[in-house]
């Protein structure tokens, strides 16, 4: 009885809350048919925004997959001063809205400030560009790689790295050849998080791109948008597609993963 | 050579000599450092103090990869994503040697092994024992100067751990590469050395070969650590070395038994002397002639090949 009463509870909730609403978006989108979204989704301004968000995107993943390993490594096998304050920031993106993340990254690299000054003397815009939006991106989606491949290391324990080095593999060799097919899982699912991360990001992106219509505009920000000008149609149609992504990105992760104890 | 860790003295000015093409056995309690040690030498720690030397050159300073030697783990240590051949074969390919050569080289010590039939199988699909043996063939695949084996058999059940002990006393006779097994077990220290570094505390004990440290231990420890031992008076000796007989003869201290425990051809004798346990260990024959059962009176002394006085030092090899 408890049984069926828990699982009536966790049915109506996530009803309620996920399928209800994605549902609605997916069913609203197509209303009209598919001439119709195919026409908001080619729209110059809504191409533009995909193209930004793709290029946001991308790069936030390959940085953070790349120093989510390096900071995995770091926290797992190495021992230093500081570690439990490194492994506190790590989280940090986590508990800090992005907003704030957003303000934070304008208070050091905006045009007033004294580095974001400097730089912009010598032609390099930060904030209202690109970087800025990668920048934020990436301090928002940082713990995803990191907490995903950190507890496989941990499990994989540093025998085999041991074993690899007194057989004469070089630390680079030990993990191309003996670290990194162990986490490869692990790192495909961070990778994949961040992605969707990045792509959903608006907080933060909000605050550091200015908005630029044509410009700095991503997805997220082209959808409140169209939402805001009454253009109902072109917000329904944006929202799928970010929706459909994650969904397929996730699904085919899932696919993909060996099953435990596969590996 | 002097290791801490913190406050802990893992090792306290040990030497050690290891004979080139012997097989040496550091043996000792848990905790005892002779892991340490193990781990000293093969570059995955380093020395507080001192030195390690490798074939008459300095490898204090060399990192892992640049010693020369071969190193099994108790768990084995894996690739789990490779199979058996990719495993052995991972040395010879990080040293990039030819392909032919290679396949070459790893099918002769999959053979050496008795593995050559599962060369493509990953290792969760092998058992305890063919892990280890795979192991110990990847080791040996880069042809080491020294091989080093940390409990090698210290995960696997008491049958395969026996076979394996026979069969690496082998391997070496065949392969005479120079060995270090690290072992808590002196029944295999015993049976595959032919010389073992008695460690505890962080101390050597004792240096010699198994008959030595058996006939000659250098104190009560390792007297007690290889081998059975019991008290008689403030004395240990080994319960063989004990003599029973039905009347005293002046060198004997009077008792009564209290269990005669027969474990077939051997028989376990418990005595209590002056309300003092020990006990003897004897054949059946010898107890059916003494017509011993709980409640006798016996007379017991030391046999006259009793314990020498040793002169052994505790700690003094090496150059």
């Amino acid at each position: 009885m408890a049984k069926w009463g828990l699982r009536l509870a966790a049915l109506v909730y996530l009803l309620f809350l996920l399928v209800l609403p994605v549902g609605l978006v997916f069913w609203r989108t197509f209303e009209h048919g598919l001439g119709a979204v195919w026409k908001q989704l080619t729209e110059p301004n809504a191409r533009h925004a995909f193209e930004v968000t793709l290029k946001v995107a991308v790069l936030a993943v390959v940085l953070n997959t790349v120093f989510g390993v390096l900071l995995a490594i770091l926290v797992v096998r190495h021992d230093f001063p500081g570690k439990r304050l490194l492994n506190a920031f790590i989280d940090l993106p986590l508990a800090v809205s992005p907003v704030v993340v957003g303000l934070a990254l304008i208070l050091v690299y905006g045009k007033f400030s004294t580095f974001g000054g400097w730089l912009a003397d010598r032609g390099i815009q930060v904030i209202f560009s690109l970087p800025g939006m990668v920048m934020a991106t990436i301090f928002v989606s940082l713990p995803l790689v990191v907490r995903e491949v950190a507890p496989v290391l941990e499990e994989i324990g540093i025998e085999q790295e041991q074993a690899a080095w007194t057989l004469g593999a070089g630390p680079l060799q030990t993990f191309c050849r003996v670290t990194l097919p162990a986490i490869r899982w692990a790192l495909a699912y961070g990778a994949v998080l961040t992605l969707a991360r990045s792509l959903g990001e608006f907080g933060a992106i909000a605050v550091v791109s200015g908005r630029l219509v044509g410009k700095t505009q991503t997805l997220t920000l082209y959808v409140e948008q169209q939402f805001q000008n009454f253009n109902v149609a072109g917000a329904y149609a944006a929202s799928f597609v970010l929706a459909f992504i994650a969904v397929v990105i996730l699904v085919g992760v899932n696919v993909l993963r060996p099953k435990e104890g596969e590996a | 050579m002097t290791k801490r860790f913190g406050d802990f003295v893992a090792l306290e000015d040990v030497s050690v000599d290891v004979p080139s093409g012997s097989l040496t056995a550091l043996l000792g309690p848990s905790g005892g450092g002779k892991s340490t040690l193990l781990r000293i030498i093969a570059g995955l720690e380093q020395p507080d103090s001192g030195m390690v030397e490798i074939a008459g050159s300095d490898a204090t300073r060399l990192p892992p990869q640049r010693r020369n030697v071969g190193f099994v783990f108790q768990h084995y240590a894996a690739f789990k994503h490779m199979s058996v051949y990719g495993n052995v074969a991972f040395g010879l390919e990080i040293r990039k040697r030819p392909k032919q050569e290679i396949r070459r080289k790893v099918n002769e010590l999959l053979e050496l092994v008795h593995l050559e039939q599962f060369a493509h199988r990953r290792p969760s699909q092998l058992s305890g024992g063919q892990r280890q043996r795979m192991a110990l063939a990847r080791a040996l695949a880069v042809e080491p100067q020294v091989l080093l084996l940390d409990e090698p058999f210290g995960a696997l059940d008491a049958q395969v751990r026996k076979e394996l002990r026979k069969w690496l006393r082998r391997l070496h006779d065949e392969v005479h590469v120079t060995t270090v097994f690290v072992t808590h077990d002196q029944e295999e220290a015993m049976e595959v050395a032919d010389s073992i570094v008695v460690i505890a505390g962080g101390r050597i004990e004792q240096v010699g070969t198994p008959s030595e440290l058996y006939e000659r231990p250098a104190n009560d420890f390792v007297m007690s650590f290889l081998g059975p031992v019991t008290k008689l008076g403030d004395q240990l000796v080994r319960p063989h070395d004990l003599h029973l007989r039905n009347a005293p003869d002046g060198s004997t201290l009077e008792g009564t038994v209290v269990r005669v425990l027969r474990l077939g051809f051997e028989v376990r004798v418990e005595v209590v002397i002056d309300g003092v346990d020990l006990w003897v260990q004897l054949t059946r024959e010898q107890v059916d002639g003494l017509n011993l059962e709980p409640g006798s009176v016996v007379h017991v002394r030391p046999a006259r090949r009793g314990r020498e006085p040793s002169v052994v030092p505790a700690c003094a090899i090496g150059p």
